[in-house]
């Protein structure tokens, strides 16, 4: 079983290693053969491992080799397959497989070698993203995690000649380090109180930390967790990593990267739920983000940035559901947004496809006739996202909705009327792309096509997905015991579950909640639809609309606050205070050294009664000083 | 006999090594040696638990006290490893580079490593001293013949603080030699010698001055970018690649166990100097315009990482300063060869007039961006590993100083990736037009580096295993 099981991330490096290595000599039809290939046996096996847990229960940890062993410090190479990593296992590998057969179409104008280089990224991120959640410790999760932060690093500057995308790369790099070192310090943390970071040993002794230590921990790992899933302050690299191809955002938005910090949380749920404190502000951030990323998606008008805040918006959501202890809502919502973002951005890229790189929605239009399959496709994943029952998004929001109205019914109205600006939001974007009359240039109008089959089949299984995928966890105000996730999940959340106490809600005011919920949803996006889907003209922004046009300014604000100052200080530091002052110490030693060995050369002025009288003065200064060290008698009669 | 082999290749060879006249006869003498002088120091690893073929003793100037004692232990091991390994990589890397009187600066190239080699393996502090200096004067001249445009001035700041240094720490072998029970240099003697609370202190400054300047640590570090901008490549990578070591080492070895009590004493502040001196280092190396500054800074905030470890007196930091003696070493002599490499070709190390390198040397830029990776301490490399050891020593003394000292790693990022963008992305300009990819034997040099990185990265215990005994020594002293 453990070879098996080392095979899940071994076939994807392997991949990597032959793309990357022979990336010269391959033809574009094998990188994409192996790219691919790589990827649909690592989910072969992930279905067979998830059989067997489903089964069997978890699988027993599979131990390696031991990766740093110091007395204090014990850090196994090893990996865990249990309910939580095997459903992340079929998501990355199933929805990482479909980005992979995507991209073999939308990638094929590159030269040979890029493309196989393209597929070598592509590897190595799912790699990366398998070993983050295989780990059985939290040191091989966070290899995983900065390996993440690394390919995504790669392929948001995948077309390095860009300079502007290199920034992009960059900027979502040192972000994502930012969070990292609050992981890392937790992890330091852990291991200082236990010796180790195995999940098993750390959640079994939790309650050998003391409050207090709980606390900072998990806060220290939601820092983590919010540079990674881009939640405030750490989202502004999210959006900026559009520069990517489009088939790597849809791959760090769904299958990979981002969901690694509610993974994270997921995974430790024990440890949140006994530091009240923490789990709050986990609730009020990830709140927070919900509502100010869904401000900004308001007024984009690039289809792909719409798509990156709305990431960032619905991954608030799951940290609201972690926040107020809706767990296996969290990790539902993780699935089914896999499944309708996944499609949305793919979506997105056979749009950008067919109109040349045109990424303006302003000079889209009328596209559902010429892409049906994509529009049928594209306006299932909205319904998806906007919450509409039956379609996944809907149960899966629903389900943390409610979460959050136990905790606090503010939550509640807060977290509903960020749903209902998505449902705003993806309906202009639907309007403005598919629907009136197209307003690009005849030359694009003239190119217009439906995309080839290997970027309508992912569209379609992703749709299919985004459709049924909610039936997995239909809550039991609809049927008894109907909800398989959670009861898939029990084993992981049990632990938790012990501290909460179940409040349901009557099933009258559950009643009430969705249905309110969803005729304010249809209600917008009858709206949306009817005051989008014939715009012609486009008014500048002004005022409030303005300032959600520029992203609140916070880019400009990070800049004018943190960059300019912090290289200003460097400069200083390299300009002025490194010459001047500490070389400039070291140089008037030099001096002073130069100019008292000329005063010195006074006194050998060639007088023998003044030598005398430096010897004697000499001996006496030393016989004082040293009048009890028989060192220095011992050392003279060495000498002599 | 394995060490007094180490010590005796290098240096037979490197005075051999003046009379070649030839320049390929030089070259390929030097290659010969520094791969034989590998071959023994393989074979002492691989000896490592026989210790009479790791530790040899004889006499030498008995009036005195001092004996020829060398041997081997993990941490010696390590870094005769790293000194041998070294080597080979330089000469074969800088292959092409021509030098006026190739004889000489070979031969200066083998006797500095004959002098690190002795300085490493020294059980014997007078030995130590003498090996100390010897590592010292060929590499000045080293700098001072061949290097840059400004090399006189320069390498005489190197030389005249360094030659402070060891003054200072000459002075402290000699008032701790009169004070040990059998007036004798050896190290087991040093160990034993019981001082006043005051005399540790001011002997231990007197050391640690000395092995400051070496690192450097903030704020004795002024010589360093200069001197390396200033050398000759091949002697840079020497120097910061391996010599700087020795001033690691020797705190490791010849001061925290002889002055323990004033070990406990300075830590702290010794811990805050290297901490500031990260911090300030990386925000410089932020700003620069120029390669080898810029891995000269980066450089000095890594070895401030490693002294605030080491003082921080915990079994998990000294176990990481122990394998990252190594690996910065591999890693930084990585990134000098990416350097030279980009010099020899177009003649320049300014950032803002290169860009976009990756598309006419595309197996350059995948190979800096492994070592990139490396300095950065990604995971899976090597340099992951020592340093997470590292600052899980800092955390352990103390969460807010690990903290603090942790911004270097964000810090790191910044710096690195700049590197990366300014020399290979971005579109390319009337100078980098014309460039082609590198040769191939730096090509090789730099894969072998990349795969040395890797697998110490992903499978390190043996190396932990390796130098597990002298960290042992090194708490047991301190307790």
């Amino acid at each position: 079983m453990n070879n098996l099981i080392i095979l899940v991330p071994l076939l994807p490096f392997i991949g990597f290693l032959i793309n990357g290595l022979f990336r010269k000599s391959l033809t574009k039809s094998m990188s994409g053969i192996i790219g691919s290939g790589v990827i649909l046996a690592a989910f072969a096996i992930s279905v067979y491992l998830f059989m067997q847990v489903r089964s069997g229960g978890a699988i027993p940890t599979a131990v390696y080799f031991d990766f740093i062993n110091v007395e204090s410090l014990k850090v196994q190479f090893a990996f865990q397959i249990d309910q939580l990593s095997s459903l992340f296992l079929l998501i990355i590998t199933g929805i990482g497989f479909l980005i992979h057969l995507y991209s073999t179409a939308y990638m094929h104008e590159e030269k040979p070698e890029h493309f196989a280089r393209y597929f070598a990224y592509l590897n190595l991120f799912v790699f990366s993203m398998l070993l983050l959640v295989m780990g059985s410790n939290f040191v091989i999760m966070f290899i995983g995690w900065e390996g993440v932060g690394l390919c995504s690093y790669l392929l948001i500057g995948f077309w390095f000649k860009n300079t502007n995308y290199n920034y992009a790369a960059k900027k979502a790099f040192v972000m994502n380090r930012i969070g990292d070192l609050g992981f890392l310090l937790a992890i330091f943390w852990i291991i200082a109180k236990l010796g180790t970071s195995n999940y098993a040993d750390v959640f079994a002794s939790v309650k050998s930390f003391t409050p207090t230590e709980l606390t900072a921990i998990t806060m220290l790992l939601f820092v983590g967790a919010m540079g990674k899933s881009a939640q405030i302050p750490l989202y502004t690299w999210l959006p900026d990593a559009m520069a990517g191809p489009t088939p790597v955002s849809a791959l760090i938005h769904a299958a990979t990267m981002v969901t690694a910090g509610i993974y994270m949380i997921a995974r430790s749920n024990i440890m949140y739920t006994i530091a009240p404190y923490t789990n709050t502000i986990v609730a009020i951030v990830g709140l927070a983000t919900a509502i100010f990323a869904a401000t900004i998606a308001l007024k984009q008008n690039d289809i792909k940035k719409v798509l990156a805040y709305s990431t960032v918006s619905q991954l608030g959501y799951m940290f609201l559901g972690l926040g107020v202890g809706a767990y296996t809502g969290a990790v539902f919502h993780v699935m089914t947004h896999a499944f309708f973002k996944a499609l949305l951005f793919l979506g997105a890229g056979s749009v950008i496809h067919a109109m040349h790189h045109e990424q303006d929605i302003r000079k889209m239009g009328g596209l559902k006739k010429h892409m049906p399959i994509t529009h049928i496709t594209f306006l299932l994943g909205c319904l998806s996202i906007a919450g509409v029952p039956p379609f996944s998004g809907f149960f899966s929001k629903d389900e943390i909705l409610v979460g959050a109205y136990n905790e606090n019914p503010l939550f509640y109205y807060i977290g509903l009327a960020g749903a209902l600006m998505t449902a705003f939001y993806m309906f202009r974007l639907y309007a403005l792309t598919f629907l009136g009359k197209f307003r690009g240039t005849h030359a694009q109008e003239h190119h217009l096509h439906e995309s080839p089959a290997a970027i309508t089949f992912p569209l379609i299984v992703l749709a299919i997905l985004s459709v049924l995928g909610g039936l997995i966890g239909i809550p039991a105000l609809f049927a008894e015991n109907a909800h398989s996730l959670e009861k898939w999940l029990d084993p992981i959340f049990a632990g938790s579950n012990e501290y909460t106490t179940a409040h349901h809600l009557e099933h009258s005011t559950e009643w009430i909640m969705v249905g309110v919920s969803t005729t304010l949803i249809v209600i917008i996006i009858a709206y949306a639809w009817r005051s989008f889907s014939r715009k012609e003209r486009f008014e500048e922004n002004t005022g409030v609309g303005k300032v959600l046009e520029n992203k609140w300014y916070v880019d400009e604000l990070y800049d004018s606050i943190i960059v300019r100052p912090l290289n200003g200080l460097a400069g200083f530091f390299k300009n002025v205070f490194e010459k001047n002052i500490v070389d400039g110490a070291v140089n008037g030693v030099g001096r002073l050294v130069q100019y008292s060995s000329r005063q010195v050369r006074l006194i050998q002025n060639g007088q023998v009664s003044s030598y005398i009288l430096v010897m004697v003065l000499s001996l006496i200064v030393i016989v004082l000083l040293f009048r009890e060290q028989t060192v220095i008698v011992s050392a003279l009669r060495k000498i002599f | 006999m394995i060490p007094v082999l180490l010590i005796l290749i290098p240096l037979v060879s490197g005075l051999i090594s003046f009379f070649i006249k030839d320049v390929k006869a030089a070259k390929g003498w030097a290659l010969l040696s520094s791969i034989l002088t590998l071959a023994v120091s393989l074979a002492g690893i691989w000896l490592y638990n026989q210790p009479a073929n790791l530790h040899y003793d004889a006499a030498w100037l008995p009036t005195l006290g001092t004996r020829f004692t060398v041997g081997l232990d993990g941490m010696g091991q390590i870094l005769c490893l790293l000194n041998a390994v070294a080597m080979p990589i330089i000469f074969a890397a800088t292959y092409r580079n021509s030098y006026q009187n190739p004889g000489a600066f070979y031969a200066l190239m083998l006797l500095t490593q004959a002098g690190m080699m002795g300085v490493f393996l020294a059980y014997d502090c007078l030995l130590f001293y003498f090996f100390w200096e010897l590592a010292l004067i060929p590499a000045y001249f080293l700098c001072s013949q061949w290097g840059g445009e400004k090399r006189i001035a320069v390498t005489f700041k190197f030389f005249i603080y360094t030659f402070v240094g060891s003054l200072l720490m000459l002075v402290g072998i000699l008032y701790l030699y009169y004070k040990t029970p059998d007036e004798s240099f050896a190290l087991q003697s040093f160990y034993n010698v019981v001082l006043t609370g005051n005399e540790q202190s001011f002997m231990f400054w007197l050391f640690f001055i000395a092995f400051a300047i070496k690192m450097p640590i903030f704020p004795f570090h002024t010589w360093q970018p200069d001197t390396y901008e200033q050398a000759p490549t091949a002697a840079t990578m020497v120097l910061s690649g391996v010599m700087v070591k020795m001033g690691i080492f020797a705190v490791l070895r010849w001061l925290i166990p002889v002055f323990p009590d004033a070990t406990l004493q300075f830590s702290q502040l010794i811990i805050i100097l290297s901490i500031i001196g990260m911090l300030y280092a990386s925000l410089i190396a932020i700003r620069q315009d120029d390669i080898k500054r810029l891995i000269a800074y980066s450089s000095i905030a890594h070895i401030g990482l490693m002294c605030a470890a080491i003082f921080a007196q915990e079994r998990t930091g000294l176990q990481g300063v122990m394998i990252q003696m190594f690996n910065h070493g591999i890693n930084v002599i990585g990134l000098w060869i990416v350097a030279d490499a980009i010099e020899n070709k177009l003649g320049t190390r300014k950032f803002s007039q290169l860009g976009g390198l990756a598309q006419k040397a595309p197996a350059l830029a995948i190979l800096l961006v492994v070592m990139a990776l490396a300095n950065v301490a990604l995971p899976l490399t090597n340099a992951f590993v020592g340093e997470f050891l590292m600052f899980n020593g800092l955390f352990r003394y103390n969460i807010w100083m690990s903290a603090i000292a942790g911004i270097s790693i964000i810090l790191a990022a910044v710096y690195t990736l700049n590197m990366i963008q300014k020399i290979f992305f971005g579109e390319t300009n009337a100078l980098t037009e014309q460039a082609t990819e590198v040769r191939s034997n730096v090509q090789w040099m730099l894969a072998i580096l990349a795969v040395v990185i890797i697998v110490l990265g992903v499978y390190p215990q043996p190396m932990i295993r390796l130098t597990e005994d002298t960290v042992n020594s090194i708490l047991a002293a301190l307790k």
